[in-house]
């Protein structure tokens, strides 16, 4: 295909995690001074490949090609030493020490009698600062930048070694506009010098800006290679979005009755800004978006986890404000989170239990004792209504698999007797049977009369399930579409901040 | 306006990084201010309930009190900034003053070099012990240090059997030792100084030397840059052990007097003196020079309690209160620097 041999090749890579496989026989080749775009859904298998060029995981079978030999990334350290350098969104520095430690920990030039060289590594470092225009000197404690600026360390850490393949995943997500042209104009003076680079991004303006090729994945599974000449955006997106939906429960139908709970004008800086919407008796609102467009940051703000700087909530037309989630609870409103293990569950409790942990103040007397035989009541009345399955309510909690598990959570938040529901990623990491449970258990609740917020990053899941779509893309909402116009490929542009007729960039 | 916004944080943006930088290293300077006016006010409190407290006799005997904690604390510190804690420094401290002194007992002419390093040896072996527990096996510090707290003390108390070591069952040669002066300075204090110097040293330009705050400002990110963690973390048990084992030494020479409860609870004290002094009790920063200054405050409010016939009870409390004090004091200046940074950020 080009003239000259690859810099580095992936062949035929698989990757499994557990009974799952992530990377599917996939095949990259990287030639030396291009620019190559990885683009895919979320799930796509995107960070798996990063991680695998940055010696984090090791493929389950196939090879990577450095110069055409066989090369064994062990571990981070060596892959450096080989000339691999991967940027990631989060940058990982150690915030105490200065620009120039950051730079060269581990590596720093030494003087007499291995004596750290200090006068050195600040001067080589600010040679290299200036080199990236940066907008801060080589003392400057890693504490005090943003996240940009700790982009540009990585990069300048990759500068200052041998870097032969630079991989940059989603390296552009918390920079502006402008310090986005700076970071190209660096890139492309690195293409200009033979480096490889691996571009990740979900913004396509950027990847048909800076990319000379551009990679799609889908599932795992590599779907197209091509120059970014011979490739439009609308060819893309339905290149990482073509996927079936047979496999879900679809919605039922009910009767939407008046506002619930409504938002109006919500920002928290940094997080999101001027978020409006309303959800009604008996409706699924799906969220849509990419992960990071700060979906879980309006959830967790109306829950009263943090609090909104700017904007209204009203709850049956009434402003309120909750000071912690406890009063959101009171207030008939629940939040089950995306990561079950953190924030949902008590692992080492039993089922019971764990259901009935957000109400015990309810079933207990005035020392505190739970009264045991209402716990149990409560618990087998959604042990059945949900049917959880598990050998009993006594079942310890982490034996159960994760679609059991995401039952549980959602059990316990129903035991609060919620007037609005708000699920984060409902099925993440669980099975196609469970999910189709899962989503029959949704619909059922909202066939109840119950309001529901529900985030999800899976495309056919939001389609499939949704009263009505919002779509945010980088804190802002991008779109909304009812049920019946909406479809994969206009979600997706409004995710990408590409939304038809959306106005973004006006304000 | 978002282009607005974006040339007003382009122009702003040297110079605050500029203010930040300065007042992240005023904070520094502010710490260590503060403690010296403490420092002034508990000496000029003591001084004037007692006035012997300022004899130069006096003097010299706090600082070689001080001399002894700042010797542990050195090695504390360097525990401390890699994320851990060792708790075991004043059972070590023990059982090396004990073992070396019952050793001169029986051996009256033992060299007395041989005796330091009998004591530095077991110290560093002892230290080991703690390093590859927390390193290799992966347990918590705080778990195998408290557990080797008491095991240490115990084998001293099989060792000791009840008995004592006293004066005139060791050389006076040994004695000698903890009185002596070089070119008029206190050997104890020159040996503290030495070593305190040597460490800072070895911190600010060896490579080893950085890598021990890489570890405690963020352990992953140090594993990715290729830092072998591990062996760090236990060289810095090692060195805490050995030093707690050289002051051990020190301990027997200069209180002649030794039983097996010899430096019990000193560990509340030096992590007191590092964590006053600003070495952050969650690791990645802070300074020898810091936990030096911590160790001189602390060991003068000790004298200084004493001086004044304060019940031993009051002096554990303080130490716990310093401990909590530091910690807090540090705490709020982290917040406050965020909440600065964040309101920059925002504008």
């Amino acid at each position: 295909m080009a003239p000259t041999p690859a810099l580095v090749e992936l062949r035929d890579i698989t990757k499994r995690f557990g009974d799952v496989e992530v990377l599917h026989r996939v095949s990259l080749p990287l030639y030396a001074s291009e620019v190559h775009a990885l683009a895919g859904e979320n799930g796509a298998g995107k960070s798996t490949m990063v991680k695998i060029l940055a010696g984090v995981y090791a493929p389950d079978a196939g090879m990577i090609l450095l110069d055409g030999a066989p090369v064994v990334l062990h571990n981070p350290a060596q892959a450096q030493r080989l000339g691999f350098a991967v940027i990631h969104q989060q940058p990982s520095l150690f915030p105490d020490l200065d620009v120039a430690e950051n730079i060269y920990m581990g590596r720093q030039p030494l003087g007499a009698l291995g004596r750290v060289d200090w006068r050195l590594m600040y001067r080589d470092v600010n040679a290299l600062l200036r080199r990236l225009d940066a907008r801060f000197d080589a003392h400057t404690p890693v504490r005090s930048l943003s996240i940009a600026d700790q982009q540009l360390i990585e990069i300048a850490k990759a500068l200052s070694m041998q870097t032969r393949v630079l991989v940059m995943d989603e390296p552009t997500a918390a920079l502006s506009t402008r310090e986005v042209e700076d970071l190209f104009a660096i890139v492309r003076q690195l293409r200009s010098q033979g480096v490889a680079i691996l571009f990740i991004s979900h913004r396509f303006e950027e990847i048909f800006d800076i990319a000379d090729r551009v990679t799609v994945l889908r599932d795992g599974t590599h779907i197209l290679t091509k120059p970014r000449a011979e490739l439009t955006q609308s060819e893309t997106i339905s290149a990482m979005v073509g996927r079936e939906m047979s496999a879900l429960f679809p919605k039922q139908h009910t009767d939407i009755g008046p506002v619930v709970l409504e938002v109006r004008r919500l920002t928290r800086p940094g997080e999101f800004r001027d978020v409006s919407f309303a959800v009604h008796q008996g409706e699924i609102l799906g969220f849509a978006g990419l992960v990071g467009a700060g979906r879980t940051e309006v959830a967790r703000a109306i829950f009263g986890i943090t609090r909104p700087e700017a904007g209204t909530i009203l709850l049956d037309g009434e402003v309120v404000s909750f000071a912690s989630p406890a009063e959101a609870m009171r207030r008939g409103i629940a939040y089950v989170p995306e990561d079950r293990y953190q924030h949902g569950l008590v692992r080492e409790f039993p089922i019971a239990t764990n259901v009935t942990l957000p109400i015990w103040r309810s079933i207990s007397n005035w020392l505190g004792i739970v009264d045991q035989r209402r716990e149990r009541a409560i618990a087998s009345d959604y042990f059945q209504r949900l049917q959880i399955r598990a050998t009993g309510i006594e079942q310890v909690a982490q034996s159960l698999s994760g679609g059991n598990q995401q039952k549980v959570v959602i059990a316990k938040w129903l035991a609060t007797k919620p007037r609005v529901l708000i699920l984060d990623e409902p099925t993440r990491g669980i099975d196609i049977g469970a999910k189709a449970e899962v989503h029959r258990l949704i619909s059922q609740l909202a066939s109840e009369g119950m309001a529901i917020i529900m985030i999800s990053s899976e495309l056919p899941e939001v389609l499939a399930m949704s009263d009505r779509i919002l779509v945010m893309h980088e804190g802002r909402i991008t779109g909304s579409f009812d049920r019946n116009e909406a479809n994969q490929e206009r979600v997706m542009y409004a995710a990408m901040g590409q939304g038809q007729g959306q106005v973004r960039h006006g304000n | 306006m978002e282009t607005e916004a974006t040339i007003a944080t382009q122009a702003s943006a040297p110079a605050s990084s500029r203010t930040l930088t300065r007042m992240v290293a005023r904070v520094g300077q502010v710490r260590e201010l503060g403690l010296l006016v403490v420092l002034l006010i508990v000496v000029a409190f003591v001084g004037v309930q007692q006035p012997r407290f300022l004899a130069l006799g006096n003097i010299e005997q706090i600082l070689q009190s001080i001399a002894i904690i700042a010797i542990v604390a050195v090695g504390e510190a360097l525990v401390i900034l890699t994320r851990n804690v060792d708790l075991s420094v004043g059972s070590v401290v023990g059982l090396s003053a004990f073992a070396c002194a019952d050793l001169l007992k029986t051996h009256h002419d033992l060299n007395l070099w041989l005796v330091f390093a009998f004591g530095c040896a077991l110290g560093a072996a002892l230290g080991a012990l703690n390093g590859v527990l927390v390193s290799y096996a992966g347990i918590p510090a705080i778990v195998v240090t408290l557990g080797t707290l008491n095991i240490y003390r115990g084998i001293d108390f099989a060792i000791a059997q009840g008995k004592q070591v006293n004066a005139y069952d060791v050389p006076d040669s040994f004695l000698g030792i903890a009185a002596g002066h070089v070119l008029g300075v206190p050997l104890l204090i020159l040996a503290a100084a030495v070593i305190a110097v040597v460490a800072a040293y070895l911190l600010r330009f060896s490579r080893q030397g950085r890598q021990i705050y890489a570890i405690g400002s963020n352990p992953d990110a140090a594993q990715i840059v290729g830092i072998r963690k591990a062996r760090i973390v236990f060289t810095a048990f090692l060195l805490s052990g050995l030093l707690s084992g050289f002051a051990g030494v020190l301990w027997a020479s200069r209180f002649a007097l030794v039983d097996s409860r010899a430096a019990s609870g000193l560990e509340l004290l030096v992590i007191a003196a590092v964590v006053v002094g600003g070495v952050n009790i969650n690791g990645g920063s802070g300074s020898i020079v810091g936990a030096m200054l911590g160790a001189i405050i602390l060991g003068t409010i000790q004298s200084g309690l004493e001086i004044l016939r304060f019940s031993p009870f009051w002096l554990q409390a303080i130490y716990g209160a310093a401990i909590l004090v530091g910690v807090t004091v540090d705490a709020l200046i982290t917040r406050r620097v965020q909440r600065v940074l964040m309101a920059q950020r925002l504008r």
